[in-house]
């Protein structure tokens, strides 16, 4: 029994729903305007607002001076960041939740840490550490991989983490009570269980190295990544191109997450 | 873990827990180490160690440059000319962080809530929708915003006819736009923790508050709100620590005026080439940081962070 009226109860409940639909809309308006942008025919070079329909920017994607390169380093120190903070985070994490060893809480502060350091200090303290070991000739694509596999790390380890902690430990008790050695059993049983988990890490670690600036932009030499041509391009003239990029990535990682949570969820029910 | 939690564990290192981790048998007894040792080395090293640097570079010589070197003089000054030269902005930093931060709690928890009890079986598409967005580059969205905001789009016209700006009212190049920037930037920081700690609310809970004849506003203030408040910590500070940091709001969305403490930081390192006072003015970014999260934590009395 309520002390609100029925109609007034389906307004209270349906009221947050609205609001929070509302807010989930107000995200996606910054979207449509680059959609709508990556078909922009500019009139002046230096206006940016919509001018006309066209293709072109679509046909030409790479007609920028410079972007398509940048895109293509952000996706190899994408690539190799994402292998090397994903297979470093997964084993922590497995050391943090399976195993016994001194130092787990410093250890665990070293993990949280990078996450709650501003990047501007991360990445000034790295440019330091490179300029003051005499690397500073050679600020470029390594240093870039080696901050994105830092600042990644942490992330991977807390997603592995919370995957391997939810997991049901009786399944493993189970697998052994049917006489699978623990090679089996982490192959056959835990493995396919945590790997949502490491995937799941793994796409987080590509989207935050694509993505990065600040940490990037300090540490880059001469490398130029494609945030790092944005930003460069957003001080003089902005190419409508860079919304065909941002469209694409937008569309690319919709499409894998929702393949991925269709495939988690029939995996969920193989387990149930 | 929380950042208590951590302060208080590396005053006493707690005693292994048998049940939650079973005692490994011969051969086992290092995996532990073979595993967590490698992550942490690039941590040490590539996360730690600058540190080290960072302090040693904020007190160099500001004389040097890049080419010619830097010489250890022990430049405690450094820190006082980097704080009196740059209060404005870091203040600022604070501000505009602290407001984003308060925005993104006002528009995620109607959001977390909507997904964690509202949503039924679209719950799984609508935490998709919420990283959606924020798959597009950070830099292209806030340049998104731009437009949004420009003087002849159509938020300032239609907020100019209904007379809520002036004649020559404008949004873009305001604090407002770099405040708008910031929140729309960071919400899904706020709403993810906020979500997972309102999904973990057994609902049999808040139904026995309403059994017991609590109106559901009273039931949300009662038992919903204290039990996501790991959340509100987790999230506020997951908003507030990068957007405190940013400059990339500022820079897009905001005048030389409203510059934020990121914006300096960038400037010196960039064509200042004045490492010495970026490098102390990082180091006080982060004190102040560290120090707010701390209290912060404190008095929130939370347990679990991350």
């Amino acid at each position: 029994m309520s002390t609100i009226s029925r109609p007034g109860r389906w307004v209270s409940d349906h009221l947050i729903l609205i609001i929070g639909l509302l807010v989930l809309a107000y995200t996606f308006v910054p979207i449509a305007v680059v959609v709508l942008m990556s078909f922009n025919a500019p009139e002046a070079r230096l206006t940016y607002q919509f001018d006309g329909f066209t293709w072109h920017n679509w046909a030409n994607p790479c007609e920028p001076e410079g972007m398509c390169d940048a895109v293509v380093v952000s996706i190899e120190i994408g690539l190799l960041a994402t292998l090397g903070a994903t297979i470093l985070g997964t084993l922590m994490a497995f050391a943090l939740v399976r195993h016994r060893f001194t130092g787990r809480s410093t250890t665990n502060l070293v993990i949280f840490l990078p996450m709650a350091t501003p990047e501007i200090v991360m990445g000034s303290s790295l440019l330091a550490l490179f300029v003051g070991t005499g690397f500073s000739g050679d600020l470029g694509f390594w240093t870039i991989l080696i901050a994105h596999i830092m600042f990644c790390l942490s992330f991977v380890v807390v997603t592995v983490k919370a995957r391997l902690a939810g997991l049901d430990s009786r399944l493993e008790q189970a697998a052994m009570d049917l006489y699978a050695n623990e090679w089996q059993t982490f192959w056959r049983v835990t493995f396919p269980l945590v790997f949502p988990g490491i995937l799941g890490a793994a796409l987080l670690a590509f989207s935050l190295s694509f993505d990065d600036f600040i940490i990037t932009n300090l540490n880059a030499g001469n490398e130029v990544t494609f945030p790092m041509f944005v930003w460069g391009s957003a001080q003089r003239d902005i190419p409508m191109q860079i919304n065909v990029i941002g469209t694409a990535m937008f569309l690319i990682s919709v499409l894998i997450v929702l393949a991925a949570s269709l495939r988690g969820r029939r995996g969920a029910r193989a387990v149930a | 873990m929380s950042v208590g939690q951590v302060a208080s564990e590396l005053e006493h290192e707690p005693e292994p827990d048998p049940a939650e981790v079973e005692e490994p048998e011969g051969g086992r007894r290092y995996t532990g180490y073979l595993l967590i040792i490698p992550g942490l080395v690039w941590l040490g090293l590539f996360f730690l160690v600058p540190f080290y640097s960072l302090v040693a570079t904020s007190l160099y010589d500001p004389a040097g440059t890049v080419f010619s070197g830097y010489e250890m003089t022990w430049e405690w000054s450094n820190y006082t000319t980097a704080i009196t030269d740059n209060w404005e902005p870091l203040l600022r930093s604070f501000v505009y962080g602290g407001l984003a931060t308060f925005f993104c709690l006002l528009l995620g928890y109607p959001l977390a809530y909507a997904i964690a009890f509202k949503a039924g079986r679209w719950k799984n598409l609508m935490l998709v929708l919420v990283i959606a967005p924020f798959f597009t580059s950070f830099l292209i969205r806030t340049i998104s915003w731009q437009l949004i905001l420009a003087d002849n789009g159509f938020v300032v016209e239609t907020l100019q006819w209904l007379h809520i700006l002036g004649e020559d009212g404008r949004l873009l190049n305001t604090p407002f736009a770099v405040v708008t920037g910031l929140t729309y930037n960071f919400l899904p920081f706020m709403v993810l923790p906020l979500y997972a700690s309102l999904e973990r609310i057994d609902h049999r809970l808040i139904e026995a508050a309403s059994d017991l004849y609590a109106s559901p506003i009273r039931g949300f203030a009662k038992v919903t709100l204290p039990l996501s408040m790991p959340g509100v910590v987790a999230g506020t500070l997951l908003t507030f620590i990068p957007a405190a940091g940013d400059f990339i709001n500022a820079e897009l969305l905001g005048r030389p005026s409203d510059s934020m403490i990121g914006n300096v930081i960038q400037g010196y390192f960039g064509g200042g080439n004045n490492y010495p006072d970026a490098a102390a003015l990082s180091l006080v970014l982060m004190a102040l940081i560290l120090v707010m999260v701390i209290v912060y934590v404190r008095r929130a009395g939370t347990e679990d962070l991350v």
